[in-house]
């Protein structure tokens, strides 16, 4: 119905009488409830989180081949080029691994700690950037009855699970595709558990972080100066320990959380490449968790109340 | 005595920075359960400003916002529950559809999705917007993005509605099916809070104005009032077919005039108030009358006389 039509359907007598509300059912609860007499305006927290979460699932599904495309291409390709053929054409970095591992096992928790890692970052923090910065759309969401950082939390708790989805995503790509034998073997699930739930949180709210900092127009700078060297360095394609040889930058690295998500799930998926030790990645990885969750809150409530 | 709902009282807002802007430099007034309130004021006279901490989305340099009795600044949560707001842009989900966006605002409000899905069908009908369930908010006219906002924003039955600038951009029969919708809900008892800098949107909608400037209020009354305050209710200028000095002291002696003033080709004369135009006509029907026109007084005129300039529009 155009404006016109609505004018001339006059609005008043659709509106405001009582006669013809009563038709409409339920519609004079509308009128009472305006009048403050039926309503109680009570406050609860975890129903608006929920609601809020229920709202980031809704876009989310309404979006799940393209997410799940997006998120399985780059690491499918990779491990189709270096794991599948490059063995198959004779070309291939064993590394200096030895020890009889392939490439393929080093590859299985990189890929997947990648893929887990970009993934909150991307879904929390590309849409933010443009919802703080150009659309606005966040000031309905900002007036729903809680504490804004409760809203900025929603978002890491929600960048977290897509974060968890990418890395089941991957998992079975980078076990089944590549043709070198994938040595994985889990001797530790609560470990496991505990890793990638920190991953996941950490990508989250990495994602909250870089959304409320990012200005929209400098999101392609963001990629160049940020996420390709996260990940090219992050012990992806190689163990950390394997770095000796160029100690400065074994060292360098280790300013990068990538690399305890990467060192930490070659622990727990895959025991026998050399990895950090346990106490070491989970240090580094729940300071890192600490010191992002702060800050996006913090970075957050900041933009959405001046 | 009348409901309060809305108290602000000596608000101060300076945004820090290289150069901080003194958007708004202690402003106070009160709003009445049931009133339309117009905060009218030309661009950066800090409208926006006040809007944004009453409804807890900038925080004030000093202080406070009082909304259904419960502190805006210090209970922020308590307070959201009781209003709604319609911000300067379109802020509909552009993820969601029309349902959708009335759907999860209800779900932010604590709604079961049963409650909501209700609501939100309800809002649907109430706004006449069932044809439209399915569309995405950017392929909505403006007139109806408004509307869906308005729907949204009383979804959770507000007893205080904020608009900031409902019409700017909207085409004249969009402007005036919202001012319909905006008086439909006053009927029903939502107090409206409405920043405007259209002078005929104040007067139309608006109980009461406050002018805004320099992030001050210069004057707060009922549009009737601020216009009487020029001095005059009523112009009416009148064209004779042959002016008299005569006939001119004979209307300035009648007592619905207040005063007389000859232009070029015509009389302009100053009313008592506007129920006096029928009998200074019918005078000057009997001195041969040719041409009349009515000129009521506008609050542009009120702002150009309390501030010296023309809005900017
Ligand atoms: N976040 C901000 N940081 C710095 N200055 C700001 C900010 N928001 C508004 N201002 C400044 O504060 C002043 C008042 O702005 P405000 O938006 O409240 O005005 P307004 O009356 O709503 O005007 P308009 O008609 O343009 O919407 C302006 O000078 C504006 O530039
Ligand atoms: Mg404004």
């Amino acid at each position: 119905m155009t404006d016109q039509d609505f004018v001339n359907s006059g609005v008043d007598s659709t509106l405001t009488k009582p006669s013809n509300l009563d038709q409409q059912g339920s519609a004079p609860s509308f009128r009472t409830a305006l009048n403050g007499t039926t309503i109680s305006y009570k406050v609860s927290s975890g129903r608006t989180f929920y609601g809020l979460m229920a709202r980031d699932l809704r876009v989310l599904s309404k979006n799940l081949g393209e997410f799940a495309s997006r998120t399985a291409m780059q690491p499918f390709l990779f491990v189709f080029v270096f794991a599948y053929l490059f063995p198959k054409i004779g070309q291939g970095f064993s590394g200096s691994v030895g020890r009889n591992i392939s490439f393929a096992t080093i590859l299985v928790p990189g890929l997947v700690g990648v893929a887990a890692t970009m993934s909150g970052i991307m879904a929390v923090g590309l849409p933010l950037a443009i919802d703080l910065g150009v659309t606005k759309e966040i000031e309905d969401r900002a007036m729903a009855p809680v504490p804004v950082w409760l809203i900025g939390l929603e978002k890491i708790v929600f960048g977290a699970i897509q974060s968890l989805i990418s890395a089941l995503i991957v998992f079975p790509l980078v076990i089944l595709i590549p043709s070198t034998p994938v040595q994985v073997h889990v001797a530790n699930w609560p470990l496991l558990i505990l890793v990638i739930f920190l991953a996941c949180l950490i990508s989250g709210a990495f994602g909250l972080t870089l959304g409320s900092m990012v200005q929209p127009v400098k999101i392609g700078l963001m990629f160049s100066l940020l996420v390709l060297p996260l990940t090219m360095l992050g012990c992806i394609y190689y163990p950390w320990s394997s770095l000796s040889s160029v100690r400065w930058l074994q060292i360098a690295v280790l300013i990068n959380p990538m690399v305890y998500v990467s060192e930490g799930l070659r622990d727990v998926l895959t025991p026998a490449l050399p990895h950090m030790a346990v106490w070491a990645f989970l240090m580094a990885l729940m300071i890192t968790a600490a010191v992002l969750l702060f800050a996006g809150l913090k970075l957050f409530t900041r933009r959405v109340m001046s | 005595m009348k409901e309060k709902v809305l108290q602000v009282v000596e608000l101060v807002k300076t945004y820090t920075g290289l150069r901080p802007v003194h958007a708004v430099r202690g402003i106070s007034f009160d709003v009445m359960k049931g009133e339309i309130f117009g905060l009218l004021g030309p661009n950066g006279a800090g409208k926006t400003t006040t809007v944004g901490i009453a409804t807890t989305r900038v925080v004030p340099t000093s202080g406070t916002v009082l909304v259904d009795s419960v502190n805006a600044i210090s209970d922020p949560q308590n307070a959201k529950m009781r209003m709604g707001v319609v911000t300067q842009f379109n802020t509909l989900d552009r993820s969601l559809n029309v349902r959708e966006n009335l759907y999860y605002h209800c779900r932010y409000f604590g709604y079961s999705s049963k409650e909501a899905k209700a609501r939100a069908d309800e809002l649907l009908e109430l706004f006449q917007l069932t044809d439209k369930v399915k569309s995405k908010p950017i392929d909505l006219s403006g007139g109806l993005a408004q509307r869906v906002q308005l729907a949204r924003a009383i979804a959770h039955y507000p007893k205080l509605l904020f608009l900031d600038e409902p019409t700017a951009g909207l085409d004249p029969q969009s402007r005036l099916a919202l001012w319909e919708v905006v008086k439909v809900l006053q009927e029903q008892g939502v107090t409206v809070i409405l920043t405007t800098h259209y002078m005929e949107e104040a007067d139309v909608l608006c109980d009461r104005v406050a002018i805004v400037d320099h992030g001050k209020i210069l004057k707060v009354d009922t549009p009737e009032n601020l216009k009487k305050s020029l001095g005059a209710s009523t112009f009416l200028d009148l064209k004779f077919v042959e002016t008299t000095t005569d006939d001119l002291s004979k209307i300035e002696a009648m007592d619905e005039v207040l005063e007389i003033e000859q232009l070029t080709d015509r009389v302009r004369i100053s009313l008592k108030d506007s129920d006096s135009v029928a009998i200074v006509i019918q005078k000057a029907v009997t001195m041969g009358l040719k041409d009349v026109s009515i000129i009521e007084p506008t609050l542009e005129s009120v702002f150009i006389k309390l501030t010296g300039r023309e809005l900017r529009d």
